[in-house]
């Protein structure tokens, strides 16, 4: 399960996808279907959260099935901030991403106390308890949610136009990729992966283990408090359903789609879900029930996720 | 006041007994097989629709109970001999995976057949009214039907109990509990023993949906909640322990119904209005979360643990 590595023909192709992602909205408005430039929003904010969730499970080995409460934090602060008057996403996303990676230490801080099966239930725990709090805070909306009045500036420039937002998204993405991959390479990278394979041994070799994963699952968090707040952004609302236990489900499905532990299965498995969801719901309204039976496939015949179709792990 | 607390108290012993149904086959499952069911919970959903179908074409809810809880059986020993049995040997991850699929799958099949709107089920009619109960000198009235859930669930306990602890039987699954391989070892034919416990825990989560449905509603997602109530449950309890389910379910079942019906009144008595207002329902929501976790903080192998 190691981290994979693009080599320099995929480095070019990454350079190619993203001129074309670039162009998108583009070609998407000579079209005239300027309609799925939010979906394309959705795609790459999706692809930032399931990353997310690759860093701590693929990255740093951490089953959590609690990931959506800090998803949902996110675009919860977000509208927090608007309502109490402050609109500059440069300000506004970091206090999501900081607020969200904060509540991943806290919970991150008792949760990796515990092992295996107890990880993912405690976790699970947390995020039900994450979920319940904001439902019961009428001040938040309680089960309407908080909606966003209008969407936020960033540096000055407003976000109203889909366009813009599309841009910020891709921005934040590419940074977060680019930022991860270093992190793949650098020491706490590699020591973190270490961890994962043999926590004994370098738990014998001197390695602060709790702290390193601790930090890895905060981090985790704050990025996906990055993405909860971008997604509030989009759909102008932070809902309760996106602290629902089954979005940390979704999540884990788009991480285990894509490739759990490789660079790039976090983006992989949030297009191919949110493209078959899109496609197949044009033709068939049970799409959950194709969804279910291709998960069962991929589980019984394809383990190791679409990405490891077409990359080999760094062995 | 006390008339209140008697009620709810009883509540809970029938919330906790129910939970305990469905406890008990998740932690055996758990604790045997060492894999995480998520779709434990469209059991219990699968279970209450066929019983709820059943009653409704049989006009009797005994026989809709009887032929609802066969059925569940039966998916339960398909389940397992078509997919479960491949799981056994998998990691966590992909035992999550697989499980949250059959969940949507579930779900959406479950629209299809019966569709969006809640199921009806009525209790059966010689039990619909209360009945009196003398307590303290006061004469005190409790729903019947909820006298026999309490019923059936302490009976259910009691012979799970026996057949666990005292049969030759339960002492296999304890023993596959413990140690696995020296299981296997001792000539035990451990797979069919695992179809076994599966098929068994199929059919106690329909028991549970079935005589749950006239008080719930039978509906699509009923399953989720009570799935993590469950698994609150066996984390207290102890991964593979049945007692530490009993003990567990009837912590949680008290807990949670006492918390919901008492903890706004206290806090209304203690704070400022608008605080209790929002505390009162939030705290009350989250109080067997926060005592899984304290649990877990002090024992991290939970109150029962089965293997030494």
């Amino acid at each position: 399960m190691a981290f994979y590595r693009p080599t320099r023909w995929q480095r070019s192709l990454t350079i190619v996808l993203l001129t074309l992602l670039l162009g998108l909205p583009m070609l998407l408005n000579s079209l005239e279907q300027g309609f799925y430039i939010g979906f394309a929003t959705r795609v790459l904010i999706f692809s930032l959260a399931a990353t997310s969730l690759n860093l701590v499970l693929g990255f740093g080995g951490m089953v959590s099935l609690g990931h959506a409460a800090f998803f949902g934090a996110g675009a919860y602060i977000a509208a927090i901030c608007q309502q109490a008057g402050l609109s500059e996403a440069l300000l506004a996303l970091p206090l999501a991403m900081l607020g969200a990676g904060l509540l991943a230490l806290l919970i991150g801080a008792i949760s990796l106390r515990t092992r295996g099966v107890y990880f993912i239930m405690i976790t699970l725990a947390f995020a039900q308890m994450v979920y319940y709090l904001f439902i019961s805070a009428r001040a938040w909306g309680g089960d309407d949610g908080l909606p966003l009045s209008e969407r936020m500036r960033f540096a000055g420039f407003s976000l109203v136009d889909d366009a813009a937002l599309y841009y910020l998204a891709l921005g934040a993405l590419a940074v977060v990729m680019l930022l991860l991959g270093r992190l793949t390479e650098a020491r706490f990278g590699r020591s973190i992966q270490a961890i994962r394979e043999n926590e004994t041994r370098m738990e014998a070799l001197g390695y602060p283990v709790f702290t390193y994963r601790l930090v890895c699952f905060a981090l985790g968090g704050a990025v996906a408090g990055l993405a909860g707040a971008l997604l509030a952004n989009l759909t102008g609302l932070a809902s309760p359903a996106l602290l629902q236990w089954t979005q940390s489900g979704t999540l884990l499905v788009m991480v285990i789609i894509g490739g759990v532990g490789y660079l790039y299965g976090g983006v992989v498995g949030a297009v191919v879900l949110l493209l078959l969801e899109e496609v197949l719901l044009g033709y068939f309204a049970h799409w959950h029930i194709v969804l279910g039976l291709l998960l069962l496939a991929i589980v019984l015949f394809a383990p190791k996720g679409v990405a490891a179709l077409f990359g080999r792990p760094r062995g | 006041m006390t008339q209140l607390i008697l009620e709810q108290a009883l509540n809970g012993l029938q919330f906790g007994l129910m939970l305990f149904l469905l406890a008990a086959g998740l932690t055996l499952v758990f604790g045997i097989m060492d894999c995480i069911n998520l779709a434990h919970g469209s059991l219990y959903m699968v279970g209450a629709y066929f019983v709820a179908a059943a009653a409704q074409a049989a006009d009797s809810f005994w026989i809709g109970l009887g032929v609802g809880v066969a059925g569940a059986a039966v998916l339960g020993l398909l389940l397992e001999l078509t997919l479960f049995r491949q799981l056994y040997r998998r990691d966590h991850l992909s035992q999550v995976l697989a499980t949250f699929a059959l969940i949507l799958i579930a779900n959406e099949a479950v629209r299809v057949i019966w569709g969006p709107a809640p199921l009806l089920l009525n209790p059966p009619e010689a039990l619909a009214g209360p009945v009196e109960l003398p307590l303290f000198g006061e004469t005190f009235f409790y729903p019947a039907y909820r006298l026999l859930i309490i019923g059936v669930g302490l009976a259910v306990a009691g012979l799970l109990y026996l057949l666990v602890a005292k049969s030759r039987v339960g002492m296999w699954v304890r023993a596959g509990a413990s140690n696995r391989e020296m299981t296997e070892a001792l000539g035990i034919n451990v797979r069919w023993l695992f179809t076994a416990v599966f098929v068994f825990g199929a059919a106690l989560c329909a028991l549970a949906g079935g005589l749950l449905g006239p008080l719930l509603a039978v509906q699509v997602g009923m399953g989720e909640s009570v799935l993590i109530l469950a698994f609150v449950v066996i984390i207290i309890g102890g991964i593979g322990s049945i007692r530490g389910a009993l003990v567990g379910s009837l912590i949680v079942g008290t807990v949670d119904t006492l918390g919901r019906a008492l903890l706004p009144t206290l806090l209304r008595a203690t704070l400022p209005g608008d605080a209790a207002a929002t505390l009162g329902p939030a705290l009350a929501s989250i109080l067997i979360y926060l005592l899984m976790a304290g649990i877990l903080f002090f024992k991290p192998q939970g109150l029962f643990p089965a293997r030494a």
